[in-house]
């Protein structure tokens, strides 16, 4: 049987190989969707703390001998840390004028962040191993799937779920939502807004450093890898709605499948083809597909 | 008419400011050497050449004591970003007001064949070291343009052959989408089938390409034997990283067709141990190229690619050509190098050829296994030498119009 000229096989061999993409996507832009939602703020540092966190568990693992599970822990723990830092210092004075400046600055912050990590390591990269408990392969009868690239499925799946889940069915969550449409009447009620915030964007990052870990042994972890995926991540939330959490899931793993899928059809297109869909997005949906029109 | 009184004034002054100025001067533009050097200083290049390059330069500098001919020598160093845009309006900015005497062209094709039309149209030498594309001396071949280092058809005869004559018959490609990927798979096919191989198929991916898995997929279903992977740097590293995750490397072989010894170095030998490779140049090839190689390292941590050490020595037999001449101007100091025979730490006995290829010995490596490597940055075996003019194009392959 044949799909597009494509022999059946191969065909679920790339639509699998678009999903694994398309979870990283998923993950990268839900914390992106957090924070954008609640914060106002354009996290264009999301792509370099993605990369610290990838670089934290090569650095505690070359260092420490710390192994991939506690890195999983460790590093969006460090790097939460590290967004507190910023939301304290930096952020918090941007969130009464243009969401401009916030992207602007956080931008900035990529830039140095990547010039330190490049000056430091080079770009050539470090090379993270495979944990051993999910070393090895899995014959579909398909295709032959790395343990490890169902795992990041698996994994990031999970995360995107109790995300939304936290977000749009708890309590802490409504909390959250009602603080961002109306600070001044949440902190009437006696909770502490800021705080909130604060700890808001910290998982935002926190959520970028799981996921930096999660790539660490699929690519090389190296100083340019944020860069050269958080162009995508923005046009995966851009394409979902702004702020929108299951907008910014659904449409991280469907693009991931689509450009997957431009992979094997017409390949010099895959690296434009989100940009593409994008536009034409923007055009029929200015909100996104799952925003709401303001 | 004003224009009437205008040209008349015009030719008396400009006949006053050049009668006046000195013969012995005459033979210099400026009171300083520029050298300038393009490359990819922040991505995906940048560690194969990159700043380590321009600090190689400098070393070539330092080695003249500053100056040469009297003449005060400085750098201007530039980021490209892999834009043959910016290279090409780097490069001209440079010419026109900076009084740049000489352009060193650093990693990608794009922005080697971008520069070398600017170097060409304001009459200045072009020293392209780190792009490979043979079309800088075929199609777009120039009086200014010297490749120095290396080019595509050096690489696919080095490993191209070595390859098919090991029994890799049958060859897929995984080529970066543009001018560089291209030259070398097409350079590449021409060998493989002049050696009696087929290729079955390739497939074009984007520089940059964040996940290859779906690219290595499509290479195994064509069931070749050989994966040739034009491409180079990061997009090597990840390729190759892939291509052990999936398993692909138990059915297929893999050919880096362009592989530096910084990509070897990043993936370990555990993954790379057995491939082969060309190169122009190895750090730990004798004692002179080991001594100069362990003055890099402590600069910069780490042993020097081909290319850096090719920086020094474009920069080195620039100025050596410069004194020999007296002169900076750019007809006599390029006859000046076209004259001279190169014998530094990189080439041995190299020469200019008319087509602008720079001639010298490139060679087929091995990388070796983790148990043979006795210290760090110790890789290769070298198991052939390509003498001469043994791995460059032919006369009757040229297309170049100023070799025929």
């Amino acid at each position: 049987m044949e799909i597009f000229g494509l022999p059946l096989q191969a065909f679920l061999g790339q639509l699998l190989l678009g999903l694994v993409n398309g979870s990283f996507y998923a993950m990268l832009s839900l914390g992106l969707a957090v924070i954008f939602g609640l914060l106002g703020i354009v996290n264009f540092a999301h792509g370099a703390l993605y990369m610290v966190g990838a670089y934290v568990a090569w650095f505690s693992l070359e260092k420490f001998g710390l192994n991939y599970w506690v890195a999983l822990v460790l590093a969006p723990l460090i790097v939460g840390a590290v967004g507190v830092v910023i939301e304290r210092t930096l952020l918090r004075h941007l969130y009464r004028i243009d969401p401009i400046y916030g992207l602007l600055l956080t931008f900035g912050l990529a830039l140095i962040a990547e010039g330190l990590f490049r000056r430091e390591f080079g770009v050539s990269g470090q090379s993270y191993p495979v944990p051993e408990l999910l070393q090895g392969s899995t014959d579909l009868g398909f295709m032959i799937l790395p343990n490890y690239r169902a795992w990041v499925v698996f994994a990031s799946l999970v995360v995107c779920l109790g995300t939304w889940f936290t977000i749009e069915r708890t309590r802490l969550g409504a909390t959250l939502r009602a603080g961002t449409e109306n600070p001044n009447l949440v902190q009437a009620f006696g909770i502490n807004v800021p705080l909130m915030v604060m700890l808001t964007y910290a998982a935002g990052a926190g959520l970028a450093a799981l996921a930096g870990v999660l790539a660490a042994p699929v690519i090389q972890v190296n100083p340019l890898m944020g860069s050269n995926l958080i162009i995508i991540v923005f046009a995966v939330v851009v394409i979902g709605g702004m702020g929108s959490i299951l907008g910014s899931i659904l449409t991280g793993i469907g693009l991931g499948l689509i450009e997957g899928l431009t992979k094997v059809f017409y390949p010099e297109a895959s690296s434009i083809v989100v940009f593409v869909i994008m536009a034409i997005v923007l055009m029929v949906r200015p909100a996104g597909l799952f925003g709401k029109e303001a | 008419m004003m224009f009437k009184k205008l040209v008349p004034a015009a030719t008396i002054a400009a006949a006053t400011v050049f009668g006046m100025v000195p013969a012995a001067q005459a033979q210099f533009s400026g009171d300083v050497i520029k050298i300038g050097f393009i490359s990819d200083l922040s991505g995906l290049y940048a560690d194969i050449d990159g700043p380590a390059g321009a600090e190689a330069i400098k070393m070539a500098i330092a080695d003249f004591g500053g100056t040469v001919a009297g003449k005060k020598i400085e750098v201007l160093v530039a980021d490209h970003q892999n834009k043959p845009d910016v290279a090409a309006a780097k490069a001209r900015e440079w010419f026109d007001t900076q009084g740049l005497d000489m352009l060193i062209g650093g990693t990608n094709s794009g922005t080697a064949l971008a520069a070398a039309k600017v170097a060409q149209e304001k009459k200045k030498p072009y020293l392209s070291v780190g792009a490979a594309t043979s079309a800088l001396t075929n199609e777009q071949c120039s009086p200014y343009t010297v490749h120095y280092a290396y080019d595509t058809t050096a690489l696919a005869k080095g490993t191209g052959n070595a390859v098919v004559k090991a029994g890799g018959k049958s060859w897929y490609f995984l080529t970066a989408d543009y001018a560089f990927g291209s030259q070398l798979q097409n350079d590449t096919t021409t060998v493989v089938k002049a050696a009696g191989g087929n290729v079955v198929g390739s497939v074009r991916h984007p520089l940059s390409a964040s996940d290859f898995s779906s690219f290595l997929l499509q290479a195994q279903s064509s069931k070749a034997q050989i994966l040739g992977l034009a491409n180079a740097g990061g997009d090597t590293i990840n390729s190759i990283k892939a291509a052990n995750e999936f398993g692909i490397t138990k059915t297929m072989k893999l050919a880096g067709l362009l592989m530096f010894i910084n990509d070897v170095h990043s993936l370990g030998l555990k993954a790379t141990q057995g491939m082969y490779l060309t190169d122009s140049w190895y750090w730990n090839r004798d004692a002179e190229t080991r001594a100069w190689s362990r003055k890099f390292f402590e600069k910069f941590k780490r042993m020097p690619s081909s290319l850096q050490a090719a920086d020094y020595s474009a920069a080195l037999q620039y100025l050596n050509a410069v004194k020999a001449a007296g002169t900076d101007d750019a007809d006599k100091v390029l006859a000046q190098m076209k004259k001279a025979k190169i014998n530094d730490v990189y080439a041995k006995g190299g020469w200019i050829r008319d087509d602008g290829s720079m001639i010298h010995d490139m060679y087929l490596m091995q990388v070796k296994s983790p148990d043979k490597s006795v210290e760090p940055w110790d890789y290769y075996n070298i198991v052939e030498t390509f003498k001469g003019e043994a791995a460059w194009t032919t006369k009757a392959e040229s297309k170049c119009a100023l070799w025929k």
